[in-house]
């Protein structure tokens, strides 16, 4: 995670195998200014930010079944549970499930698992527009190469 | 269409937390019933996945904005519901 630059995913480890499922996994950071505030001699991540690595993980699953010709937007967040505390060094695994790939919008059921055991979870509501601006879809498209995102995926 | 409007009067009630009462086949989703379009992306899924469809917002919007339909041929609910009756009879033709 480069938590400084709001990048909550280190590594898309599977997408394409299955329809509509992406797996990724992030590596919680031992040090960062967050934990000098959440919590002074208890660093804890933070809900916010797992919720928002379950919305990168959906991202890139919405962004490779528009073939990155349209880029999500989170838009809503439903039932989330953070069951246990997350720490610095921690490995996480991500996946994201297509559950409606609706007209400009889209849900996924998203979860978070640290050695197989349930982290956190949480249905997640995107709009799926057209970008912006073709710049726009090009740093996508890098950065999720740099995340590992099979090139031959890639239109 | 009274079947299709009861399920969707009925979605809209428990979505929006909205009397039940208050839906009629006249009630226009945004001015009458105050829904706002996050709430409509709710509406729009649960009503996608209750008919086993997918309504194509973005296409009638896109028609709205260009002046090529008015709103209350999608937004009033009695019209919404006949658009919900034809995209299910081209699924099943």
């Amino acid at each position: 995670m480069r938590i400084e630059y709001f990048q909550l995913i280190d590594e898309i480890v599977e997408i394409g195998k299955e329809e509509g499922l992406i797996r990724t996994r992030a590596t919680v950071p031992l040090e960062s200014t967050i934990f000098e505030g959440h919590f002074p001699g208890h660093p804890l991540m933070p809900g916010v930010l797992l919720t928002e690595a379950m919305a990168q993980t959906s991202g890139y699953l919405l962004l490779s079944m528009s073939k990155f010709e349209r880029m999500p937007f989170l838009a809503g967040v439903r039932e989330a549970k953070f069951r246990t505390f997350v720490v610095p060094g921690d490995i996480l695994d991500l996946e994201a499930r297509i559950e409606h790939d609706g007209s400009g919008y889209a849900m996924t059921k998203a979860s978070i698992k640290r050695q197989g055991k349930a982290i956190a979870d949480a249905g997640l509501t995107f709009r799926v527009m057209p970008f912006p601006e073709p710049e726009f879809r090009t740093m996508m498209v890098e950065n999720a190469i740099r995340l590992g995102y099979p090139k031959d995926l890639i239109p | 269409m009274s079947s299709t409007f009861d399920t969707v009067a009925d979605i809209i009630s428990e979505t929006c937390d909205i009397p039940r009462d208050d839906i009629k086949p006249d009630s226009h989703v945004i001015d009458d019933l105050g829904i706002d379009s996050l709430d409509f992306l709710d509406i729009a899924f649960a009503i996608d996945k209750a008919f086993g469809i997918k309504m194509p917002f973005e296409q009638w919007t896109q028609e709205v904005n260009e002046g090529k339909a008015s709103a209350e041929q999608y937004f009033v609910l009695k019209n919404l519901c006949e658009r919900i009756d034809e995209l299910i009879a081209a699924k099943t033709a």
